[in-house]
């Protein structure tokens, strides 16, 4: 043997287009994504990317109304202000994480091409019949001599179409192969990565991705979001279910986890209407039931590519405030009113001339810098007022500044005084209103990946060549993996057939 | 039920144990050898794989009966978790033993299985109540096949550890030494943790400081180890009064930073300790120890193992950690990707053995390299397990 070099099959020795043409700009671009040890590189940069982006939280993690200038030295001293300053905060929507998942797919797509085409022609015009120093240079060969003609090339191509191999049969050779399928595997499941990206791409499309929050309060019907004003949801409740601390099963478990309780459900029972008809300006639209359906986490309420999720919640958040205006002296109440904290009334009309005005609100009261009342948010987190309280004492009224436990008079003593009796709340249901129209192809490409992948690691190529030369019959073999397996196949077919098991050349070499 | 879920547990522990000793045994036991060496190794290899598969099937039995205790599959904390992972590297290395009939594997595979569930008995391991994220059949259907596929590649650690120890030139250190050492030490102090932990809880050792964290909250933090390293401006509050002999620098400003830096010194003493006298009695490389009795193993059958085990685990791996949990988040968190630190590094994890796939594939890299490649790889798995879970939090710390 001349040479006992092991022939390198890869890409069946077939000339690649990064490999013919070097000249053009657009050579050099394909050359430098056909290349593997590129698409290495990109991998790896992107694996150690995405592990640095897990070192403290994104700025999407960390708590709302925190400021990142300052959360992350807070939190995290030196190393986090630096962090923030490298940009590592927002690091899975940097330009050049986009740069490198954009580098991916070029590479996936031109090292593919690079590939598929000349193997897809390499294989689908095998030769029956190979050099002798081809066969020789596999990695599997052995040679029988045979006196007579005892062993018959017809017995061999039965022992290997019984182990299903696909036989053709050329002039005294044989050739065998079998799950030659395998191979397209990589570029099956390239084909899906590359879907998965161009969906992952088609989400920054206006009209591919909805995502709102819609704050829902217990009896309230709201339009929602998102829907192009099409759609409208009602809550019949909010419910908050924990599971019992004394449950004989979780007893141990709730006690040792030291939270007073543990969450069951979260529930939105909720009624889905659409709008019938146009909408005329200033009135109400008409509305008509499509279903009802209990909003829970993992459950969410479906309809025309639209998905809303039990996401939040508020409980018992303050809806209207009940007061009494008193005589302060007598302590005899004049009149009670209720104030809607969302829509408070101008003007609330009490009995005999006693009557009061909503000068000022504040629903989610604070001092600002300069001393003054002011409001933080629309929601009643604190609501405040200023009321001028009307008597026929005073019809010009006097002046109060009522807000939670506290009660001041800032123009001066006055004779009546506005008492709080009671609140009335209502539970808020915090849901996400949810449209995602790339998933369908980001599901085509996941599946075809796994399909690809499977197929490519799942199944073998094997190849098996046999010849007659005078005395001997030549048989040499070839497998792109697992060649374990492979060998076990030989045994069997040359146990079956009387022929010498081929030997494993590359062990030759290594032995000696 | 749940009592009988835990004796099972420990019988399946056990039993494991003894499978990993008939395998050494089918390796090393020349001395009292009657019977030729195929024969030999064969004989005690057979009682290996029996024992191994007898344990699977008490660990299967836990697994069913505290499904039945809790009425959810038994895969929703850390605890369980870790042990349902330890058991499927044992259904992977029966899968891979009926295969390649390959004693060695066992002899690494399986005590690498009993590290990992012993690590899983120091997590809690009352059951517990399911949260409303948790409740969906992609409970066991995500968690099952990710732990699945993870078990598999893990037999690619167990193979390519088996490669490594027989083909690093043992006679003089060198950076392979070092490194195959490295593994083995941390290995070790994982054992080491363990014990330490399961000790001190038995001795029922607690300690509780207070500090005041970087949000300026009033924090009470239990140790259940001796506090070398306590939080800054710390101060005792009940329990055993030993320590904190140092606080911890001023710089680590994470949750709890103080009390994890105390568990990760007590592992890092634990295992010198422990490798420091493993290597005292051997008076050689743990690795140069095990070296003669893998003077047999087909050191190219080995690392077609290694590799076939990666074929076959990243799919799965795909599968479970990558797509069946995309489908589960879109449901439960209204996006199928986020940027979790754990679905991170499931990325990470595939990116990882895909770069694997085609070094080997394309660039040729086999046996020592990519052994070590193997090894990286359930290092990424153990810390998105280990590291992922206890000290990046995100959605997916339960425990």
């Amino acid at each position: 043997m001349k040479s006992n070099k092991l022939l390198n099959m890869r890409y069946e020795g077939s000339a690649r287009r990064s490999q013919t043409y070097r000249t053009t700009i657009v050579d050099k671009i394909w050359n430098f994504f056909s290349s593997v040890k590129v698409g290495i590189w990109i991998i790896v940069l992107l694996l150690v990317a995405s592990a640095i982006g897990t070192i403290f939280p994104q700025e999407m993690y960390i708590p709302p109304l925190s400021d990142p200038t300052v959360y992350y030295e807070e939190q995290y001293g030196i190393l986090g202000q630096l962090y923030y300053d490298l940009g590592f905060h927002n690091l899975y929507g940097s330009w050049w994480y986009m740069l490198l998942i954009a580098a991916l797919g070029l590479s996936l797509i031109v090292a593919s091409l690079d590939r598929f085409v000349p193997l897809y022609r390499a294989l689908k015009k095998q030769r029956v019949i190979r050099h002798e120093s081809f066969m020789k240079r596999q990695k599997y060969f052995g040679v029988t001599e045979v006196d007579d003609n005892k062993v018959e090339l017809t017995s061999i191509k039965e022992a290997l179409q019984k182990k299903r191999y696909n036989v053709k049969e050329e002039d005294g050779h044989l050739f065998a192969e079998k799950n030659r399928f395998s191979r397209w595997g990589p570029y099956v499941n390239h084909i899906g990565l590359i879907l998965f990206l161009i969906g992952g791409m088609l989400r920054f499309f206006p009209g591919m991705y909805v995502d709102e929050v819609l704050w829902l309060r217990e009896g309230e019907t709201e339009q929602i979001k998102g829907t192009e004003e099409a759609y409208y949801l009602k809550s019949d409740g909010f419910i908050l279910e924990t599971y019992d601390n004394n449950d004989a099963k979780f007893k141990d478990a709730i006690e040792a986890s030291g939270q007073a309780a543990v969450v069951k459900n979260y529930q939105t029972d909720s009624v889905l209407y659409k709008q019938v008809g146009e909408r005329i300006a200033g009135t109400d639209p008409e509305l008509k039931k499509i279903k009802e359906h209990p909003i829970q986490v993992n459950k969410p309420l479906k309809f025309d590519g639209y998905a809303i999720y039990q996401v939040d919640y508020k409980l018992n958040e303050l809806q209207s405030m009940t007061f009494t205006m008193d005589n302060k002296e007598t302590e005899e109440s004049v009149g009670e009113l209720t104030v809607n904290l969302y829509n408070p009334e101008k003007e609330y009309e009490l009995k005999d001339g006693y009557r009061v005005e909503v000068m000022d609100y504040f629903p989610d009261f604070e001092f600002n810098d300069k001393g003054e009342p002011t409001t933080k948010s629309k929601v009643p987190n604190n609501p405040a007022f200023i009321l001028n309280m009307i008597s026929p004492e005073h019809p010009d009224g006097e002046v109060a500044f009522v807000a939670i436990k506290q009660n001041l008079e800032p123009l001066g003593e006055n004779e009546y005084k506005m008492s709080f009796q009671n609140v009335d709340t209502k539970n808020v249901s915090g849901l996400v209103v949810r449209k995602d129209n790339t998933l369908w192809i980001l599901a085509i490409g996941g599946a075809i990946f796994m399909i690809g992948v499977i197929q490519g690691m799942y199944w073998n190529h094997r190849r098996i060549w046999v010849r007659r030369k005078d005395n001997e019959i030549w048989l040499s073999s070839h497998t792109n993996k697992n060649w374990y397996g492979l060998k076990r196949e030989l045994e069997s077919v040359t146990n079956q057939t009387g022929l010498q098991m081929p030997i494993d050349q590359s062990e030759q070499k290594n032995r000696y | 039920m749940a009592q009988l879920s835990s004796n099972l547990l420990y019988i399946a522990f056990f039993i494991y144990f003894a499978a990993s000793i008939v395998f050494a045994i089918s390796l090393f036991g020349k001395k009292w050898r009657k019977s030729d060496e195929a024969t030999h190794s064969k004989k005690w290899g057979m009682w290996g794989f029996t024992l191994s598969a007898v344990g699977f099937l008490f660990q299967l039995g836990y697994f069913i009966t505290r499904w039945i205790a809790a009425g959810h599959a038994p895969v929703s904390n850390l605890f369980e978790f870790t042990t349902f992972f330890g058991m499927a590297m044992v259904f992977a290395f029966l899968i891979i033993y009926l295969i390649y009939k390959s004693n060695v594997i066992g002899l690494f595979a399986m005590p690498v299985a009993i590290i990992v569930i012993a690590y899983a008995s120091v997590f809690p391991s009352e059951i517990q109540p399911l949260i409303p994220a948790l409740q969906s059949n992609w409970l066991k259907i995500h968690v099952t096949t990710a732990a699945l596929g993870e078990g598999i590649l893990a037999i690619s650690f167990a193979a390519g550890l088996v490669y490594l120890v027989r083909t690093v030139n043992q006679e003089k250190a060198s950076k392979s030494t070092f490194w195959l050492e490295a593994v083995m030490y941390t290995l070790i102090s994982t054992v080491a943790f363990v014990i330490l932990s399961l000790g001190f809880e038995a001795a029922g050792y607690s300690s509780t400081y207070q500090f005041v964290d970087q949000n300026e909250q009033q924090v009470t933090v239990e140790y259940t180890l001796p506090a070398l390293t306590g939080p800054t401006d710390g101060t005792y509050v009940s329990g055993n009064e030993f320590g904190p002999l140092v606080e911890a620098p001023a710089w680590m400003k994470g949750e709890k930073a103080a009390h994890k830096l105390n568990t990760l010194i007590w592992s890092i003493i634990g295992g010198l300790v422990l490798y420091g006298l493993i290597r005292l009695i051997l008076r050689k490389r743990i690795g140069a120890a095990i070296q003669p009795a893998l003077k047999n193993v087909n050191e190219e059958l080995v690392d077609e193992i290694q590799y076939r085990a990666v074929a076959i685990g990243f799919p799965v791996f795909t599968l479970g950690a990558l797509i069946f949990a995309m489908i589960w988040a879109q449901a439960a968190w209204t996006r199928f990707w986020g940027w979790d630190p754990k679905e991170v590094w499931a990325l990470v994890t595939f990116l990882f053995y895909a770069a694997y796939l085609h070094l080997r594939l394309s660039r040729g890299w086999q046996g020592e390299k990519s052994a070590w490649l193997a090894v990286v790889g359930f290092v990424i798995i153990m810390l998105n397990l280990v590291v992922v879970n206890l000290v990046i939090s995100g959605l997916h710390s339960y425990a």
